[in-house]
């Protein structure tokens, strides 16, 4: 089996996680989730370096950040697919006295969660209080971070937009998830976020286009030519062109999905579109 | 009674500033950021000092917060420095979910707290602060009388693993505690020892309760002042103790009495043993522009206030 195969067999799975999570507990967020699941794969499957005892001490590995916390489902199917916790765990998600919150904490210690996220807007800072202890420790990883594109509209992102870039933060690689949605409708009818690219590059930031963000080698391919553009006094910032709902028929190119969960005749849809391959929970 | 020399007038905040500059020092895991107010703060030292661990962020605070909770992934200590309005009611949504919530080791250091801010006004003159902070699961929260006191605090929060809410102010004040003094979260100071009424004070009202407890003594009232520097944790058994001898209490703090310290202690005694209390604190109100001591006594944050509701709360024992 090639190599790619294996990826999108992996991406499938977790498309198939994505919904069987929110399906069970009525709740959550499988539109976004879903537009992400090829980032995710190349980011804890090909791109990043972590420390794979899980330790959590954030020393000499890759860190990453999701700052929209509501993809929760993609996140954690993609942490426990790659190690940090049991599959088995996926079946907490929303529950009552699990490690899986609706939206990612480290409260509960759940290995691969650096910081708590859901009120939105706040990852990017995060990130890049992380990255400057990177620095200061001479730790050559990188710190990854994913945000929303609706989330921009928050104000904090842009203090800290401002910041990494005035501070040549270049250790630094954040994504913005463009699938131009949000809960109320698409961004351009709820709050237009205009050009994003000439946004981000006046700020001072080296900004690279992922244009076929559900394409698991587009994907990986454009992560490692954001890794060969930090070092350079610049933050890199990716925007990751995404279909929200991608992979379910019904569920794409349209923000109705952002925060629903499908019934069990929309599950078996679904499902049938994405046939189990490295095994169910 | 007990009599205590003031040293000399200083500011808390530059003993946050002399504690700053002196863990810059003996721990290099200490970082500092501040948000455009590196004068107001007196972290000129550690910035002059260690200059790569000093972070300017300008004025742009909830990205500071969110900074300073990335920078303890990896093991720094970061200090946090801007005026208390800024420190908290500004970014409480970046404070709670980045640093109370994912408890991380983030130090927010608060100067110009409470009305003895002065001229600027009620914009920058935050009483509810206090309130604030201790409603936050996890956060220790603490406000420091004096110069002295205020540096102890600052290395003592170094050593303490979780975030800290450190409040201090910007006038020159009495300094009065000792010079060098170990500093115990958590662990009230007994300053006098009386029998008739407990004056529990915390903050700049400190030195204010002592100067009303050398009054009371004229009038022969014993009062037995209790320095709460640590509001969360509270330092139960030494109110219970003191209430339970004297039979009732003045709380005194530089904040409004909703959600100050006076809301604490009131707890822990309707919880164990009520007695009846009177509080020192502003009412529900904001400030305004003034000098400090003016304010005080308009607002009714000082000696004579105290003394005054010392012998209002003898009377309902």
């Amino acid at each position: 089996m090639s190599q790619t195969q294996q990826l999108e067999d992996f991406v499938t799975q977790v498309r198939r996680d994505i919904l069987r999570q929110v399906h069970a507990v009525n709740s959550g967020h499988p539109g976004g989730s879903l537009g992400c699941a090829e980032f995710f794969t190349a980011l804890y499957q090909e791109i990043m370096d972590y420390d794979t005892k899980f330790d959590m001490d954030g020393k000499n590995e890759d860190l990453f950040f999701l700052s929209n916390g509501h993809i929760s489902p993609v996140f954690y199917s993609v942490l426990a697919r790659s190690g940090f916790f049991s599959v088995e765990e996926l079946n907490t998600f929303r529950k009552i006295n699990s490690r899986l919150q609706g939206h990612p904490t480290t409260h509960e210690g759940l290995p691969g969660i650096r910081v708590a996220s859901g009120s939105l807007g706040q990852g990017m800072s995060v990130a890049i209080g992380a990255a400057q202890t990177k620095k200061l420790n001479n730790d050559e990883h990188l710190v990854y971070s994913l945000h929303g594109d609706g989330e921009l509209q928050e104000g904090q992102n842009w203090e800290a937009i401002m910041y990494a870039a005035a501070n040549k933060v270049d250790n630094l690689i954040s994504t913005v998830d463009l699938n131009g949605q949000q809960i109320d409708g698409s961004t351009d009818t709820v709050l237009p976020l205009g050009n994003l690219k000439d946004k981000f590059e006046a700020f001072g930031w080296d900004v690279l286009e992922i244009q076929k963000g559900n394409d698991i080698e587009a994907v990986i391919k454009g992560l490692q030519e954001a890794k060969t553009r930090t070092g350079k006094g610049k933050p890199v910032c990716i925007l990751l062109h995404t279909v929200m709902g991608n992979g379910v028929d019904f569920m794409m190119h349209t923000h109705a999905w952002h925060g629903k969960a499908p019934n069990d005749e929309q599950l078996e849809t679904g499902l049938s579109q994405n046939p189990e391959t490295l095994g169910d929970y | 009674m007990k009599k205590y020399t003031d040293t000399g007038k200083k500011d808390t905040r530059s003993g946050f500033g002399a504690g700053l500059e002196e863990l810059g020092k003996t721990n290099e895991n200490v970082v500092a950021l501040c948000a455009d107010l590196t004068g107001s703060l007196k972290m000129d030292a550690f910035k002059e000092n260690h200059p790569e661990r000093f972070f300017q962020v300008g004025i742009a605070e909830a990205n500071m917060m969110g900074m300073a909770a990335g920078m303890t992934i990896g093991g720094k200590i970061p200090f946090t420095g801007t005026f208390a309005n800024f420190s908290t009611g500004r970014v409480y949504d970046q404070i709670r979910q980045s640093i109370a919530y994912s408890n991380k080791n983030v130090k927010i250091c608060a100067s110009h707290a409470g009305l003895t801010l002065g001229e600027d006004g009620a914009t920058h003159q935050i009483l509810e602060d206090l309130g604030l902070m201790k409603m936050l699961p996890g956060m220790t929260v603490i406000n420091t009388c004096d110069y002295n006191q205020t540096k102890a605090a600052t290395l003592a929060i170094a050593e303490h693993e979780g975030p800290v809410y450190l409040r201090f102010g910007r006038p020159k004040v009495a300094n009065f505690t000792e010079e060098d003094q170990k500093f115990e979260i958590g662990k009230a100071v007994q300053l006098t020892e009386g029998k008739d009424v407990t004056i529990i004070a915390t903050g700049h009202l400190v030195w204010e309760a002592l100067q009303a407890a050398e009054e009371l003594e004229k009038e022969n009232i014993s009062a037995e002042v209790i320095n709460i520097h640590t509001i969360k944790p509270l330092d139960k058994e030494a109110i219970l103790k003191s209430v339970k001898k004297t039979g009732c209490v003045v709380t005194a703090e530089e904040h409004n009495y909703l959600g100050g310290l006076g809301e604490s202690v009131a707890r822990v005694l309707a919880e164990n043993n009520p007695a009846p209390q009177e509080f020192v604190a502003t009412q529900d109100t904001f400030g305004e522009s003034g000098n400090p001591l003016e304010l005080l006594d308009k607002y009714g944050l000082n000696a004579k206030a105290i003394q005054q509701k010392v012998e209002k709360v003898l009377k309902r024992k």
